[in-house]
């Protein structure tokens, strides 16, 4: 109990401290408002629609982004993993567009599609892709040689080998990946609403700022900071929850 | 790590390369994608040859590079200073720890909206959000590090008497230093990655405005120009730290 509670100290002490600066010294100020400012203004935000509405937005593309670089990343990684050859062919491909950094897609996103959803998505899809191929290509490599042997022995065909033996090898892994892949999207989901995008909570966030709205600035801050926590810990759940099914054989 | 690269290897894997280059001429000069998204591979190089050789590109470049390397600078100062302050004590890590948990996740171009009401839009603002978000990295990393000093060393220090500026300088950093070093790789990544977005939010000179302006009027193969030039430094900084991150930890693997 006593635990628990002590990693709630440092914080209060923290939030105490910038509640009497911003009430005392930093009295309107544009840049700090109190916390107990910023919660009305979240309640407010909460009340009028468009907490709910800009975090689904924000939630929403990085979902869709997510699931569209996993499917791309896992299905070209477990090839890649699987045979030697192809892995060897991409290497220097990969090598090469690997390295560039999601956000600087994101104009080039914005000429192809416009603001709005697609965008967002082909921004997070691209950032989430190469560590899910990278992770489900090491997944796939590290498949039981003698679970291939089986199949083989059994005569599967391709798909069967790859539904029955390989995907199921390689799911605990691929969870661990997927946890990553989660802080990744809402990480780049936030910053290209935060650049270009009008939609969601990086674009509130902004759009407080410009409108010197400091209590509301904060609010934002803290409700992002709060739904990435809430995320990433719905994800590490869920990885363990997995492991804990498959029996952890996998991730020895 | 043993990558053979033989000569087969690199002649399947260069034939791919060009295969996605054919693939790319053959769909810009066949209309299949519309020019104003997608340049022909002629007319970036033209733009990338034309940048460079006017020198505006380059000082993007420098600009831009010399904005990620100094941010990362900061924070590995930062973080590994902290980390230590941090990681060293069990009772601050106790009281500290979860709050420093509770941050981590936070995206740190959320940051960047409190900076510019606090700093302006200023290419100061940029630095210090630069070095926020990648000081996380290296100071969740330190503070692990030295965490899990082995309970043997504790003792060794222990029994010879060091004092606690001895015990860290001795110990401490070096059992951390995989650790620090795994970090301070992943904040260069983070580092080049909020230089651009500073770029672009903040109008501060470099790549990252360069391409969202090259965005804006239309111009394709600048904005590939520029892209391509991102992917070179994101290449360049990860391959040096690699380098140099095998070379400080030759002494594990003697």
């Amino acid at each position: 109990m006593i635990g628990k509670a002590r990693a709630f100290v440092f914080p209060a002490v923290l939030l105490g401290l910038l509640e009497t600066w911003a009430r005392t010294v930093g009295k309107g100020s544009d840049a700090v408002a109190p916390p107990s400012a910023a919660l009305w203004a979240w309640a407010g935000a909460l009340a009028d629609g468009s907490l709910l509405a800009a975090t689904g937005f924000t939630l929403g593309s990085a979902a869709l982004g997510l699931a569209i670089g996993t499917l791309g990343g896992v299905l070209l990684g477990t090839v890649l993993g699987l045979v030697p050859r192809a892995a060897q062919a991409g290497f220097l491909s990969i090598e090469v567009l690997r390295p560039i950094p999601s956000v600087a897609l994101i104009p080039l996103a914005m000429l192809v599609f416009g603001f709005g959803l697609r965008m967002e998505l082909s921004v997070v899809a691209f950032a989430t892709f190469w560590p899910m191929l990278v992770l489900a290509q090491a997944a796939a490599r590290q498949v039981e040689p003698r679970l291939l042997e089986v199949a083989r022995a059994l005569q599967l065909s391709p798909g069967e080998r790859f539904a029955k033996i390989v995907l199921p090898a390689m799911v605990p892994r691929l969870f661990v990946a997927l946890r990553l892949g989660v802080a990744i999207a809402l990480v780049v989901a936030v910053t290209v609403e935060i650049a270009a995008n009008p939609h969601g909570m990086g674009y509130t966030l902004m759009i407080a700022q410009q409108s010197l709205d400091p209590a509301l600035m904060l609010a934002w801050l803290f409700w992002v900071g709060a739904v990435g926590y809430a995320v990433n810990a719905g994800a590490l759940w869920l990885q363990r929850r997995v492991a804990i099914r498959m029996g952890e054989a996998g991730l020895r | 790590m043993t990558r053979r690269l033989d000569a087969r290897t690199l002649a399947s894997s260069a034939g791919v390369l060009a295969g996605l280059l054919a693939l790319w001429w053959a769909a810009s000069h066949g209309d299949w994608v519309s020019r104003v998204f997608l340049p022909t591979p002629e007319a970036t190089w033209g733009s990338l040859a034309e940048g460079l050789g006017t020198g505006e590109l380059i000082e993007f470049s420098a600009a831009t590079s010399l904005r990620m390397l100094l941010g990362w600078g900061l924070a590995a100062l930062a973080g590994v200073a902290l980390g230590v302050l941090i990681g060293a004590s069990a009772a601050m890590r106790l009281w500290i720890g979860p709050t420093l948990e509770f941050v981590r996740p936070l995206p740190a171009s959320a940051v960047m909206p409190l900076a510019i009401s606090i700093f302006g839009l200023s290419g100061g603002m940029v630095l210090a959000v630069v070095a926020f978000g990648a000081m996380w990295p290296v100071l969740l990393a330190t503070v692990h590090g030295m965490a899990s000093v082995p309970t043997q060393l504790k003792e060794v220090s222990a029994a010879l008497g060091l004092t606690r500026t001895e015990y860290i300088t001795r110990i401490g950093l070096p059992n951390a230093m995989p650790d620090i070093l795994a970090g301070m790789r992943l904040a260069m990544t983070v580092s080049l990655i909020i230089s651009v977005v500073g770029e672009m939010i903040a109008s501060q000179p470099g790549l990252g405005q360069a391409i969202l302006l090259a965005a804006r009027s239309f111009r394709a193969s600048e904005l590939f120009a520029g892209i391509a030039l991102l992917g070179a430094i994101g290449f360049l900084s990860n391959a040096l730290l690699a380098v140099a991150e095998a070379h400080l930890l030759k002494w594990q693997h003697p």
